[in-house]
């Protein structure tokens, strides 16, 4: 029986994988638990600055803020938060897909685009691809952290500041559930007008130092709460996406140890029928 | 009447502090403020330093925070802090090291920028060992 020890090493093998994709899964779900939690962290922050900035054009519509003015789009900023590492199913796959129709949108409005890849994934797809990277972040971990992210949404900030940008968009993958992550665009600049409606008590406030500098100040922070909401949402998607891809790796693994173990089996019985039969037909020679 | 005021620390990463206040006091960007309960509304940024939360019980909390911006509203006190984490939580040796490091920044680096960025971590870890 020559092919008996090949499968038997063969279905040890298969084993080992086994494991290793349990316990990577085990380990994705246990983060996923942790993003989400920090994922809900983070909102009463942007929803507090949100209001604040609410009320503060409220109090001065006549200040416009650059941040805040629509105008007529020559160069689309794109920030794609993406992960820093693969085997997470078709989670970076589809947000690039997202991505590229919104490069095609931008191409047949004869815009230009300026990219902003967050993750090493997201940095080596658009690196192939002819477009111009004006900032990077990489390696951010399993907890993003604001520091991190700062200097590359100041670039985006800057560039937008300067004209050589006319809106900003940042395309991430949102946590529907453990099971569904889908790739999002939402707009970061300009700013969308908050509804009044949600303002009830209005007052004046006392400035310390301008409004507008105030304005800036929160703007600023705004547009780098959403980006670190997306980094830290981006997280708890990779690990969903994770779980899910491993959690099927571990049963096709299972799948194909149960038809190994059935090939070993009649391996097995074909060697015992054959020397049953060869020591049956010696005796009968005999 | 109240004699308290509602507060809220945020920061990107998450809530730091919520509760009734009789006094907060805060690095406002043209000088340490104080505020007691129906104070006017207000709005201001922050520096790098560190906020002072009195309770009822008279006992005094502390938060270090990286800068932000605080809004007055006629109940409530809202943080917007940049990072902040408790005040004894901070490493000392950390802060030493980020000192360190900013002072070599500002040393070795002559671009405008990032001359001002290191600036602003210098007075940052400084700060933070104040608060420590």
């Amino acid at each position: 029986m020559a092919g008996a020890k090949e499968i038997r090493s063969k279905i040890s093998s298969v084993k080992n994988t086994q494991k290793i994709t349990k316990a990577m899964e085990m380990v994705a779900a246990s983060k996923m638990r942790k993003a989400q939690d920090r994922m809900r962290a983070a909102r009463p922050f942007a929803e507090k600055i949100r209001k604040a900035i609410g009320h503060l054009r409220h109090a001065n519509p006549d200040y416009k803020h650059p941040y805040l003015i629509e105008r007529e789009v020559a160069t689309l900023g794109i920030i794609v938060i993406s992960t820093d590492r693969g085997l997470c199913g078709s989670l970076n796959i589809n947000l690039f897909k997202a991505s590229l129709a919104l490069l095609r949108a931008a191409a047949a409005q004869g815009q230009k685009v300026q990219i902003c890849p967050i993750g090493t994934k997201a940095v080596q797809f658009f690196r192939r691809l002819n477009v111009e990277i004006v900032a990077t972040a990489t390696h951010l971990g399993d907890r993003p952290e604001v520091n991190a992210l700062i200097g590359t949404v100041k670039v985006m900030l800057d560039n937008y500041r300067s004209g050589a940008l006319d809106r900003l968009v940042l395309v991430n993958s949102v946590f529907v559930n453990s099971m569904s992550q889908t790739p999002v665009v939402a707009q970061l600049l300009p700013v969308e007008a908050t509804g009044a409606g949600e303002l009830q008590d209005l007052w004046d406030y006392i400035y310390e130092p301008s409004a507008a500098e105030l304005l800036d100040g929160l703007l600023m922070r705004y547009v780098e709460a959403q980006v670190y909401r997306g980094a830290v949402e981006n997280v708890a998607c990779e690990m969903a996406a994770r779980m899910v891809a491993m959690k099927s790796a571990s049963d096709n693994a299972g799948k194909f140890i149960d038809e190994l173990q059935l090939i070993y089996n009649k391996a097995r019985q074909a060697a015992i029928t054959k020397e049953l039969s060869e020591i049956v037909g010696g005796a009968a020679a005999v | 009447m109240a004699h308290t005021i509602h507060v809220d620390i945020v920061s990107a990463a998450g809530q730091i502090f919520a509760g009734e206040a009789s006094m907060v006091f805060a690095p406002a960007s043209e000088g340490e403020i104080g505020i007691a309960p129906r104070h006017a509304p207000l709005l201001t940024m922050l520096k790098a330093g560190e906020v002072r939360v009195q309770t009822e019980g008279a006992d005094e909390q502390s938060f270090f925070i990286g800068g932000g911006a605080l809004e007055v509203q006629p109940n409530a006190v809202t943080v917007l802090a940049d990072t902040a984490v408790r005040a004894k939580d901070l490493d000392e040796a950390a802060a030493l090291e980020a000192r360190r490091r900013a002072e070599d920044a500002v040393r070795e680096k002559t671009d405008k920028i990032e001359l001002a960025e290191a600036q602003a971590e210098l007075l940052r870890a400084v700060a933070q060992l104040r608060a420590i």
